[in-house]
């Protein structure tokens, strides 16, 4: 067989069960693959030339055999620390730094038998909407090499969309997961906030950040955040699924399947703002899933216009207390090599919290977040999932937006409240734009629902071959 | 209209840390000015009988084990330092004498 990375994750673990060619072999394919496009599209910041060797290395195990991912490769997004690789966070003042431990996410996935094939390009510290915020230069998408990949996990998302690994781990604080998987018509998953673990994740905004899996396939998600998931006495805001605690949580859905499962539409998810393709496909999908079976409704998320504005008053206030342990003394260089995103978030959060401005910005957008979670909490009393574009526009041209800060920001407005609420997301594609530029949706559910999302998101490829389509590169 | 004077953006570039260029303190005068009109939107919301959301699980009082477990040895957590001095991180004065 050739082109053994342009498997899905689900091909490549039954065709090596099935000894219809070794992990040797899929290793092989995909760092040629990385090799042929890498220059072109600038996903992969660093291969990790210790692949193979560990892969040998794993191969003495008595218990390798009973590894569900051994032998995959699996690309993992530069905030990440993975141990003894390079993790510069995309960013110029960690360009040498190499961490001594390893994230929780990965370490798990590593004992299922995978394999990291290389770290991936992102905004600096993940700030930012479309990798041009990199340090070391932006990712290109690969549907339109002059379009960005969206961000922040732009890198994690075009590997997989060109089939340089078999899938990604990338993280989603405000969007960084749904909206390059949209740009680049792939699947990725923004959990419940706190059902993967943060230790080890160089921390944006801790109230926000989400470790989750982008991959090929609703399928492939799903496989791949079971592993990931679970409490982690390293990081006190992980937890299980359990009845008591969650602020959100109807029947489980075992209960309720007498009737159909519902499908709500936010009318503020399909406003005048909205490119007018992106909403037509996503109308078009809720028409293919009430087709087979789902009930359609409108519901309303009335707090929606404030999303961004409480956003990015507490992100970069986290941010700026986050970003503090950067001063060159254990790690890294001195702060003025920070990117100017960088410096641009810190300001602006050392300024809503700094002395007379507290009440006003910070604290307000506190009480805001709270009127943001309440609107998602009613609309789960009427429907069970949400569903709704994920970027107002297509993937938009590198270099059109950068010079607009306030204008990026406002791209983030269909993402960012599901981190206010804390709730999970899954983003998968749903058509092309006549230009022939992907457009996906996220199906939005309570928390800790995500069986459900990957249940319908399932359903939907199987009756839909979006997914399957591969760009030209 | 929110205006940042230059005064006070290199007021916050000192509580942060940051050395600002002449150009930079300029350009986020004028940036962050415009980002703080947009979020003040937020002050149009009533919010007289809202309680702030400070943590989306609701859990609270995280408790484990008070156990000793494996931690870095000495020579892995100084191996990203620039400068070590006898098993120390090496940093500048920050008394005068």
């Amino acid at each position: 067989m050739s082109d053994l990375n342009k498997l899905s994750l689900k091909e490549a673990i039954s065709g090596i069960k099935e000894k219809k060619f070794s992990s040797r072999e899929l290793l092989a394919d995909t760092k040629k693959r990385i090799r042929e496009v890498n220059s072109k599209l600038f996903s992969f910041i660093s291969v990790n030339e210790m692949a193979e060797r560990q892969f040998a290395e794993q191969g003495v195990l008595e218990s390798r055999d009973k590894l569900s991912l051994r032998g995959i490769p699996f690309a993992v997004k530069e905030v990440l620390s993975t141990q003894d690789l390079k993790t510069t966070a995309s960013s110029k003042i960690l360009d040498n730094y190499i961490p001594p431990y390893e994230a929780t996410v990965v370490r798990k996935l590593k004992e299922a038998g995978a394999i990291i094939i290389g770290k991936t390009n992102c905004d600096a510290f993940a700030f930012g909407a479309s990798t041009e915020n990199s340090g070391f230069g932006p990712t290109k998408n690969p549907w339109d090499l002059g379009r960005v990949p969206g961000g922040s996990s732009g890198g994690s998302a075009a590997a997989v969309a060109a089939d340089e690994c078999i899938f990604s781990l990338g993280t989603d604080t405000g969007g960084s997961i749904r909206q390059p998987a949209s740009f680049c018509s792939i699947s990725g998953l923004k959990p419940t906030y706190g059902a993967c673990s943060r230790f080890g994740l160089l921390a944006m905004a801790s109230s926000f950040d989400c470790p989750g899996p982008i991959g090929k396939s609703v399928e492939d998600c799903e496989i791949v955040f079971n592993l990931m998931k679970g409490k982690d006495g390293r990081d006190a805001t992980s937890s299980e699924k359990d009845q008591k605690n969650p602020p959100s949580s109807r029947q489980p859905a075992g209960l309720r399947r007498a009737s159909k499962i519902k499908i709500g539409l936010p009318k503020e998810f399909f406003t005048e703002g909205i490119d007018s393709e992106v909403k037509e496909l996503v109308k078009e999908a809720a028409k293919t899933l009430e087709k087979s079976g789902f009930a359609i409704e409108d519901v309303s998320l009335p707090h929606t216009e404030y999303a961004i504005a409480v956003y990015y008053i507490l992100v970069p206030s986290e941010i700026s207390s986050n970003m503090a342990r950067y001063d060159g003394n254990r790690f890294g260089h001195q702060r003025e090599t920070f990117e100017d995103e960088v410096k641009r978030r810190i300001m602006l959060g050392t300024y809503t919290l700094s002395a007379g401005y507290f009440d006003e910005y910070y604290l307000k957008a506190l009480k805001v977040r709270a009127l943001i979670q309440k609107d998602y909490l009613e609309a789960f009393e009427k429907v069970d999932l949400i569903l709704g574009p994920v970027s107002p526009t297509p993937p938009f041209k590198i270099g059109e937006m950068v010079s607009d800060p306030l204008k990026m920001y406002i791209a983030d407005i269909l993402t960012v409240s599901a981190n206010l609420a804390g709730i999970p997301g899954l983003a998968f594609p749903c058509g092309f734009t006549k230009n022939n530029l992907p457009v996906g949706l996220q199906l939005l559910g309570p928390h800790f629902s995500e069986d459900l999302l990957f249940e319908v998101g399932k359903k939907y490829q199987n009756l839909t071959d979006f997914h399957k389509k591969k760009p030209n590169i | 209209m929110t205006k940042l004077t230059k005064a006070e953006v290199e007021h916050i570039g000192k509580l942060a840390n940051l050395d600002l260029t002449k150009d930079e303190s300029e350009r986020f005068c004028k940036e962050l000015s415009e980002i703080l009109d947009f979020v003040g939107k937020l002050s149009s919301v009533d919010t007289t009988q809202v309680s702030p959301l400070n943590n989306v699980t609701g859990k609270k009082n995280i408790f484990r084990e008070d156990e000793v477990k494996a931690s870095l040895s000495q020579k892995q957590a100084l191996a990203n330092a620039p400068s070590v001095y006898k098993g120390y991180f090496k940093i500048k004065a920050i008394f005068e004498r």
